[in-house]
Parts: C-alpha cells; sequence; structure tokens
C-alpha cells in the first residue's frame, strides 16, 4: 500500500463525513444560523454596552421583549399558514389604546380594560381574517390598508382623548403590578410570552388545528383537496395574531401607563424582520414558535443597541432593511437549494482494498468457473411479472413471487402457466420464506417485515427496531429489509441492508460502501424486534444451517458469507467463512444435498474495484456525473452458486450469454428443480438439477411432514 | 348596458364625474380655473409616481421603495451640491445610485425569486436608513439659492407649473412605451402569464430588472420635481402616507395587482378622481388626519373590489403568493 493511498484510506475511514450529511437532513439545522446570529448580536451588543448582563437592565428591557414577542408569536402564527400580518402596528396601538381608555377615561377595572384590549386585537384580526381568508384577498397589501385604516383612527383618537388620559387620576395596584413587578425573576411580559409562546408551540406541533395551520402554508391547494377548512383556518390564524397584538398592546398599555403617537409606528417592520430573520418562511408551512422568539430577540438587540450606542437617525432603518433583505434571500435561495446541497454532501465514501478474486471466467479452471447452463433454463411468467427478487415454493408446489408493483404473484402448479396476484402488498416484497402455519412472510423493500397468512391477510410484524445511541439520523427505521430466514423456534432472522440509503438507492450505497448492514430478529411471540448484528456492507441474503445452529448471511459489497452462531461456543459471535468471492452475493437457500444455493447479482469488476481505492474519485463522480454514467457495481452477469458447510464450491451456474438470467438474486430448489429469480428480470427461470433429490422440498425440510 | 362594459374603470370614471359635479355645484371654489390647475399641480407628483407603479404593478410586481427612492435621492443630489459639489457630477452620481438600487431591487425579484414586496420594503428601507444616516446631516435638506430647480419650480407656461407639463410628458412617454414598443408589450406579457412569456422566448428576468430600473428613475423625477416646487426636501415624506396613495392611484384606476392589465389611461383616471377627492376635502375643511382615514378605506375598497372582480381560484392561487 502505498503512503498516498494509506492517507486516503484514514481520511476517508477516519472522518466520519456522512455526519454532514445526516446533520443538513435533520430539520432543526435550519435553526443554526438564526441561533448563531443571536449569540453573535447578544455577544457584540452585550459587551459594548455597559451594564448589559445585569439584572436589573436585563429584567427591563425584556419587558419590552416580551411584548414585541408576544407579536411576532401572532406573526408567525399567520406567516405559517402562509399569509402575512403587516397590521399589527395598528392593532398593538388600538389595543394600548383601548386599555388606557378604559381605564383611565372611563375608570373601568383593570380586568375590564384587559378585555378591551384583546377585543379590539381579535377584532381588527376577524376584519383581517375575514378579508383574506374569507373574500381572499392578498394578505400583504389588505394588511397594509387594515394598518393604515387603523393608525388613522388611532391617531385621530389619541389627538382628540390622549390628553383626557394622561390627566387622569385614576390609579390601581394591580395595573401597576402589571406593569412594574418582577415576580419569580421574571417580569410580566416575559412570562406572559413563556406562557403564550409554550401553549402555541405545543399547539402547532401537537394538535389538529395547528396541523391545519402548518397544512395550509405548505400547501394551500393541497390542503384544499385534503379537504382541510382552508378559509377558516386563515381567519383563525389573523384572529390569533389580533389576540397575541392585543395582549402585547395591553402589556405595554401597563408599562407605560399612556400612549403617544409614536405607539406602535413601524412595528410591523420590526416583527416582519424578526419573524423572517430568525428563519420562518415566507410563504408558510415552514418555521416554528421558536424560530419567531430568536428572531425577536435577535432584532430587538439590534434597534436598542444601535439606540444605546447613540448611532444616528436612519441607522436603524439601514440596518434592518440590510437585515431583512439578507434573511429573506437567504430564506428563499435555502429553501430552493436545500436538496441540492443535500445531495452534494450526503454521499461519503470510504476507502476498501479488496483483496484479488479467484478468476470465474469461463475456462479459468477455478471453482468458481461460470458456465452457460443457466441460458438453458426455461421460463415461467416471461414478461408477466416485473422484478422477482426471490421465489418460493409451498406444500402444493405452487410458486410465488413478488414484483416492482408492491404484489406477491402465485403461479399454479404444475405447469405455472397460470399465476394471479395472491396479495397485495404495496411496497416492494424482497425476500420470501413460509412459516411453520404457512404464513408467507416477507421483507419488503423500504416498508419492514410482513406476514401474509394463507388466506390473504396482509400484517406488518415489524418496521422498526431499538435506535443506536450514537445514530444522528433516525435508524431504528428499517431502510432496506433485504432477506430473511425463520428457525424452528419461530425467531425470523432478517437483514437490513443499509441505514443511509432507501432500497432503491442501492447504487448510491454500493458507491459510498460505507458498512451500514445489519443482522435482525423479530421474535413473534413477543413482537419485538432486536439489532443483532450491525456495520456490514449490505447485508443480503439469509439462510439457517441444515443443522439450525448457526445461519449463514452474505455481505454483498465485501464479497463474503458469514456465519452467525446461534448455539454452541460461539453463540451470538459472526465469523467470516467466506471471503474474495468473484461476484456479489444475494439470497442463499437450501440445497437438497446439504449444501446451499448462493446467487450472484453480478460479478466484480477490476475498474470497481480500484475504484473503491478511490473515495475521493466516487464522491467527484456522484458530484458531476449523470447517474447512467456512475461506476457501480456490474449486474450484467451473475451466477448461482453451491456450497456446503465446509465452504467448498461443489457447482457454478451462469449464463454468459446474458440473455435469461445476467442477474441472479434468488433462486430455490424444489423437487429437483431450480427456479430462478432476478430483481432486475422479467422472468422466473426454472432449471434441471442433475443428480438431485427428486422428492426434497423446502417446506418439509424446515418444518417437516404435513400433520 | 351588460355587464363587462361596467368595469372598475367605468365605475371610478362616473364616479369621479359625479364628485366633480356635485362639487361645482355645492362646494363654492371649486369650479374655477386656479383651482383646477392647483388640482392638477397637487395630483401631478403623486400621477408620476403612480406611472412607475403602473409600469411595475402591470409586470407583476410592486415597488414599495419608491417613496424612499425620490426623497433620499434629490435630498443626497442637494446635499451634494451644498456641499460645493460639481452639480454635473452630482447628479451622474445620484443617477448612477438610482439606477443601481433599481437595479438591486430587479436583480433580487428577478434573479434570487424574493417577492418583490420584500425586496422593495427592504431596499426602500436601507435607502432612507444609509443615505439619512451617512449622507445627509438632517431631515431636510434645502434647495440651494440660484440653482436650477428653483427656477423651474418657478417656471409658468399660460400660468401653469411645469410639473403639469412634465406629467403630461411622462404619461404620454409611458403610453407611447407600453403600446408601442417592443419592450413595453413584454410588460404586458410578463404580467399576464410569467411562464408562458419565459416560454416563448422573452427575456422575462432583463426585462424585470427595466421595469424597477425605471420605477427608480420616474421616481427621481418626482422628487426633483417636489423639490422644485418646495424649494426643499423632507425625507420623513417617507413616514407619510405618500406611498399608499401611489398604490391608492394605481389601484383605484384598475390596473389590478395580479398583472397584465391596465394603461397610463386608467393611472389618469385615479389620480384624477385621488386629485378631485383630495382637493374637494379641503375645500370642504376636513382635517387632514380624517383625510387619511377616507382615503385608505377607499384603497381598501377599491382592493376588495379588485379581489371580487379578479378572484384568486384555490387551485391555481400560486404558493407563496402574499
Amino acid at each position: 500500500m502505498t503512503f498516498r493511498e494509506r492517507l486516503q484510506a484514514w481520511r476517508y475511514n477516519l472522518v466520519p463525513d456522512h455526519i454532514i450529511g445526516e446533520i443538513l437532513e435533520k430539520r432543526w439545522t435550519d435553526n443554526a444560523i438564526p441561533f448563531v446570529a443571536l449569540i453573535a448580536t447578544v455577544a457584540a451588543f452585550g459587551s459594548q454596552i455597559p451594564g448589559f448582563f445585569s439584572l436589573y437592565s436585563l429584567q427591563e428591557s425584556t419587558r419590552q421583549l416580551g411584548e414585541f414577542s408576544l407579536v411576532v408569536i401572532g406573526l408567525t402564527v399567520v406567516m405559517l399558514g402562509g399569509g402575512i400580518d403587516l397590521a399589527v402596528g395598528a392593532i398593538f396601538a388600538l389595543s394600548a389604546f383601548a386599555a388606557i381608555a378604559t381605564f383611565f377615561i372611563f375608570a373601568l377595572p383593570v380586568w375590564v380594560a384587559f378585555l378591551a384590549a384583546i377585543t379590539t386585537g381579535i377584532i381588527i384580526g376577524a376584519i383581517n381574517g375575514y378579508l383574506i381568508g374569507y373574500i381572499r384577498l392578498r394578505a400583504f397589501l389588505t394588511t397594509l390598508v387594515i394598518l393604515i385604516i387603523g393608525r388613522a383612527i388611532f391617531e385621530i383618537l389619541i389627538v382628540n382623548y390622549g390628553s383626557i388620559a394622561q390627566m387622569s387620576q385614576v390609579s390601581s395596584d394591580i395595573w401597576d403590578y402589571i406593569g412594574d413587578d418582577i415576580i419569580l425573576g421574571f417580569s410580566v411580559p416575559v412570562l406572559t410570552t413563556i406562557i403564550v409562546a409554550f401553549i402555541t408551540h405545543i399547539a402547532l406541533t401537537r394538535s389538529r388545528p395547528g396541523w391545519h395551520v402548518l397544512a395550509v402554508g405548505g400547501s394551500r391547494r393541497s390542503a384544499h383537496n385534503a379537504g382541510i377548512n382552508v378559509r377558516r383556518t386563515v381567519f383563525f390564524t389573523y384572529v390569533f395574531s389580533g389576540f397575541t397584538t392585543g395582549l402585547a398592546g395591553f402589556l405595554f398599555a401597563t408599562r407605560l401607563s399612556g400612549t403617544g403617537i409614536g405607539t406602535g409606528h413601524g412595528l410591523e417592520i420590526l416583527a416582519l424582520t424578526a419573524a423572517v430573520v430568525g428563519g420562518n418562511s415566507l410563504g408558510g408551512g415552514r418555521g416554528s414558535v421558536i424560530k419567531g422568539l430568536m428572531g425577536a430577540v435577535i432584532v430587538l438587540v439590534m434597534t436598542n443597541g444601535l439606540i444605546r450606542l447613540g448611532y444616528g437617525t436612519g441607522t436603524n432603518q439601514m440596518v434592518l432593511g440590510v437585515l431583512l433583505a439578507v434573511a429573506v434571500t437567504i430564506d428563499i435561495r435555502w429553501l430552493k437549494n436545500r436538496h441540492k446541497v443535500l445531495n452534494e454532501m450526503y454521499v461519503a465514501p470510504v476507502y476498501l482494498k479488496m483483496d484479488d478474486a479467484p478468476s470465474a471466467e469461463a475456462g479459468s479452471g477455478t471453482a468458481f468457473e461460470l458456465n452457460n447452463r443457466l441460458s438453458k433454463a426455461r421460463s415461467i411468467g416471461l414478461g408477466e411479472i416485473e422484478g422477482p427478487e426471490d421465489v418460493i415454493l409451498d406444500r402444493n408446489d405452487h410458486l410465488y413471487c413478488g414484483t416492482r408493483h408492491g404484489e406477491v404473484v402465485r403461479f399454479f402448479a404444475p405447469d405455472y402457466t397460470e399465476s394471479e396476484v395472491f396479495a397485495h402488498v404495496g411496497g416492494f416484497p424482497l425476500g420470501l420464506a413460509f412459516d411453520r402455519d404457512e404464513n408467507l412472510i416477507s421483507c419488503v423493500g423500504a416498508m419492514g417485515l410482513y406476514s401474509i397468512t394463507p388466506d390473504r391477510k396482509v400484517t406488518r410484524l415489524s418496521a422498526e427496531t431499538r435506535r443506536s445511541f450514537t445514530s444522528i439520523v433516525d435508524d431504528a427505521v428499517l431502510r432496506d429489509p433485504n432477506d430473511l430466514d425463520i428457525a424452528p423456534d419461530g425467531l425470523i432472522y432478517f437483514t437490513d441492508s443499509t441505514k443511509r440509503y432507501d432500497a432503491h438507492d442501492w447504487t448510491l450505497d454500493s458507491i459510498e460502501n460505507r458498512g451500514t448492514g445489519r443482522l435482525l430478529v423479530y421474535d413473534p411471540k413477543d413482537g419485538s424486534t432486536k439489532t443483532l448484528l450491525d456495520g456490514y456492507r449490505y447485508t443480503n441474503g439469509v439462510c439457517m444451517a441444515h443443522d439450525n445452529k448457526s445461519l449463514y448471511f452474505c455481505e454483498t459489497w465485501a464479497c463474503s458469507i458469514h456465519r452467525y452462531w446461534l448455539e454452541g461456543p460461539k453463540a451470538g459471535k459472526a465469523e467470516c467463512v467466506l471471503r474474495n468471492m468473484p461476484g456479489y452475493p444475494d439470497n442463499i437457500n437450501r440445497a437438497s444435498d446439504g449444501g446451499y444455493w448462493m446467487a450472484w447479482l453480478g460479478m466484480r469488476t477490476p475498474s470497481f474495484d480500484l475504484s473503491l481505492r478511490h473515495p475521493a474519485m466516487r464522491k467527484r463522480m456522484t458530484r458531476r456525473l449523470p447517474q447512467d454514467e456512475w461506476l457501480f457495481p456490474n449486474v450484467n452477469t451473475g451466477g448461482v452458486v453451491k456450497f456446503d458447510d465446509d465452504m467448498n464450491i461443489i457447482t457454478t451456474l451462469g449464463d454468459l450469454t446474458g440473455l435469461s438470467h445476467p442477474s441472479v438474486t434468488s433462486m430455490r430448489e424444489h423437487k429437483g428443480q431450480l427456479f430462478i429469480g432476478g430483481i432486475l428480470n422479467n422472468r422466473i427461470g426454472l432449471y434441471d438439477i442433475e443428480n438431485a433429490d427428486k422428492n426434497w422440498t423446502a417446506p418439509v425440510a424446515y418444518w417437516g411432514e404435513k400433520s | 348596458m351588460n355587464a363587462s362594459s361596467f368595469n372598475q374603470e367605468r365605475i371610478v370614471l362616473i364616479a369621479t364625474i359625479l364628485i366633480a359635479v356635485s362639487a361645482s355645484v355645492f362646494l363654492s371654489g371649486f369650479l374655477n380655473v386656479p383651482n383646477l390647475i392647483s388640482i392638477v399641480r397637487s395630483i401631478s407628483v403623486l400621477g408620476i409616481l403612480a406611472l412607475g407603479m403602473a409600469i411595475v404593478i402591470i409586470g407583476r410586481g410592486i415597488d414599495l421603495s419608491m417613496v424612499a427612492i425620490m426623497a433620499m435621492s434629490v435630498a443626497w443630489y442637494l446635499q451634494m451640491i451644498n456641499d460645493g459639489y460639481n452639480d454635473y457630477l452630482a447628479l451622474m452620481l445620484v443617477i448612477t445610485g438610482v439606477i443601481a438600487i433599481g437595479a438591486l431591487n430587479g436583480f433580487l425579484v428577478a434573479y434570487a425569486d424574493v417577492p418583490p414586496i420584500f425586496v422593495t420594503l427592504a431596499t426602500g428601507l436601507f435607502v432612507f436608513g444609509y443615505v439619512r444616516s451617512q449622507l445627509i446631516p438632517s431631515d431636510a435638506v434645502a434647495v440651494p439659492h440660484g440653482h436650477w430647480l428653483e427656477l423651474m419650480g418657478q417656471f409658468r407656461l399660460f400660468n401653469i407649473p411645469v410639473d403639469v407639463f412634465i406629467f403630461i410628458a411622462l404619461s404620454f412617454a409611458a403610453f407611447i412605451f407600453l403600446r408601442f414598443t417592443k419592450w413595453g408589450r413584454y410588460v404586458y406579457f410578463a404580467g399576464d402569464n410569467p411562464a408562458a412569456a419565459r416560454n416563448i422566448g422573452i427575456p422575462v428576468r432583463p426585462m424585470q430588472v427595466l421595469r424597477y430600473v425605471l420605477a427608480a428613475l420616474i421616481s427621481f423625477i418626482a422628487g426633483l420635481l417636489t423639490a422644485a416646487s418646495l424649494l426643499s426636501i423632507q425625507t420623513r415624506v417617507i413616514n407619510s402616507n405618500l406611498l399608499y396613495d401611489v398604490i391608492l392611484v394605481t389601484v383605484i384606476g384598475g390596473i389590478g395587482l395580479s398583472g397584465g392589465k391596465g394603461g397610463v389611461r386608467n393611472v389618469l383616471i385615479g389620480s384624477a378622481l385621488i386629485g378631485i377627492l383630495l382637493n374637494v376635502m379641503t375645500i370642504a375643511d376636513i382635517s387632514l388626519l380624517s383625510q387619511n382615514l377616507i382615503k385608505s378605506t377607499i384603497l381598501l375598497a377599491a382592493i376588495i373590489l379588485d379581489g371580487v372582480l379578479n378572484p384568486r381560484d384555490e387551485q391555481t392561487a400560486q404558493q407563496g403568493d402574499i
């Protein structure tokens, strides 16, 4: 191994590149940018402004933050529903005035003032909601006009009645308490915000109305077609925004005990900037209360900080303008390009040096030497089925296979010319096995382990295992369940080939070549699923040994067979019993003579083996080349191999013409005949085995004669 | 008279005539030449801004930065003159700046796919904030004595101020542009159906940039006229309702906000209605605050009418089209 190659091996096998892609796949990464901005803003202004972090200063400045956050929470909910609410500037001022007028001019109790403020907010919100939700006007312009109207009314009111309120002698302990006091170290506005934010968050993420809001924002049309009352949902988002803003207006009124012509002026721009800077998407569907709160802190600290640092008129607007433009642009571009970035980052190939394999070429004289015998196989269901990954026969000699269309098809004995859809599963059935009660158990690609009873009832047995502690993307889900076999005690041993890719992306997994394949066991008694082994390069076929004391499973991209011991001194341990085969192994099944049939889905090529030693090249390849020009394992030639418990290769079968069985993924021996399936094939092959036991069938070998 | 002939444009025209007729009957001092000239003059700056806004809106956009550009470009220009810069140099600098900000608007809208409302809201804020905090020391900047703007502001032809002629000339130019030039027709195509326009080979995105640049330049002209007649420019105008008046004029004249509809005629009708209305309200001694309320209520009515006449469909409405 050259030094350069060793460096490559270290670089690509020790640096966990794949984590970046997995982290990017998480929704919470959307929060990272606003969070960093939040820390940076607070740190920058906190270090510049003396006394910024003192308790008193924080308590006082957070009063304003509490009010502002309430407004932002309301706006966030509206934005999540796909709208926008600029009227908050007017709602805030009018609610504050309503509270002031009720309390100081009409001398009514505080709770009436509170109700007045809230009602004012809800009424204006309802007007917005009616116009936008039911008449379906444009949110931006409509709320803008409501803002102007509201401000005009507010200014008329303030000019005419502002001074009366100011000269009032009314006072109340509760009023002052709300405005000035501290509970448990927090001011009332902050406590209110925490409560409202918590409730809103729970409602958005865990309740039907909240989901409706997100659905409408995410795709208005789909929500409509799904039967959600879009108009009412939109209506209530504005009512909610009116409510929280009214609440903020009330808190403002108690804090300052007065309103002026500038109350709430420009609040809509501040709140909008906050919501967008926090990472809530324009157009709806993506965002959260937390994002809104982060944006509120950023914007308020920044604008107040600039004022306290003594920058002149206009600086605030300049900074806000830049902030808004940058945040909106990043939001739009990120949403648009996120999946591209993810695609670029996700594939993280590792280094692997495969040892030279014995040749499988015809005439090479090795044990693996392929011949042309499979080309003579007869065809069953030619052109009628697509993708029989696995084939299996029952006690009555009927033949079953899965198809790409999500069905299990049954061919009738004895001539297998007639077929029917045995059951519709919905996903692509891969590995098949019969249990003691003649239920057909199947590994369904990307769905999990399923059972089909003889009377065709489909039930899901398992779709997940225990999540591993170090996983970033939830690896409890079975992404690619592939093959299974059943022990005499009923335990179902099955493989999940990869945690990183969905079943149809197996080429990407082969290019990445990272070991994430698992061997799992499902216990039908308690319905539990356990992970037995992890970290193999594409675990595939599983077969119980004839003595049922161990099982064989193959590791496709490593071209190896492993033996997992169920009993004896090595119980619970796996050992590699055959490595460096010239082909990529797939399913393994029992043979009548005490050996095992193994399918080769393809043959190794020197070019792909070489590319495995150049991870950087493979990464470049997936980024820059179209998919059909990628170098990945050859699946144009496969074959069938029979081995015994001592790992002697007994027979090989191949189709060198490549016409009928180029790639083989499964085979079953039944009464002296071999049934051959291929995931890319359009037929099942039928091959007469020389010198085979004409009476041997797998159901009898596994479960004995039927009683 | 069938339903289609009863569209918004005609309603507004009839309303305008009705208001004008009843005002001339009931309000003394409405129907005389000086008042009519003052109506046209009062509406000319608004009308010019509305022309720019119309071009953008017909192309399915909106420009909320026009008033900021109008005030701040002229303020910067006058500040440079007051600081002793060469007049031509200052003018060139400002025009470059105006084109740059218009191009920035257009670029972000056309190439970055950001909704125009947010782009222009942000650039409007930025233009005000930047010029106010970095380039000019106070809220208002006066026109220097003897400057050509002062002369222009005093210029009268047949006793009619020059603003009126410039409004008429710009309206005519905009009319020619929209009706008879290739790029002007593109505005309608792109506004009606941007995807189809792009498919038939129209350079939709460069044309979008062009429209925002035009709107910015028109704003600058409107700013020069404001400065000429008031002999100073007050940057606090961006806090006023001028921008909403511009949208009011455009929308109420019958230019649909979903684009592709309307023309200069609609701007003129909208201007006439608003001009007469403001004049009538002033003569009737309605306070400025109440005038704001009335105007904004009319704008709301216009938007509701627009929404009813050009309803949005649940199945075809664009996601994020707010």
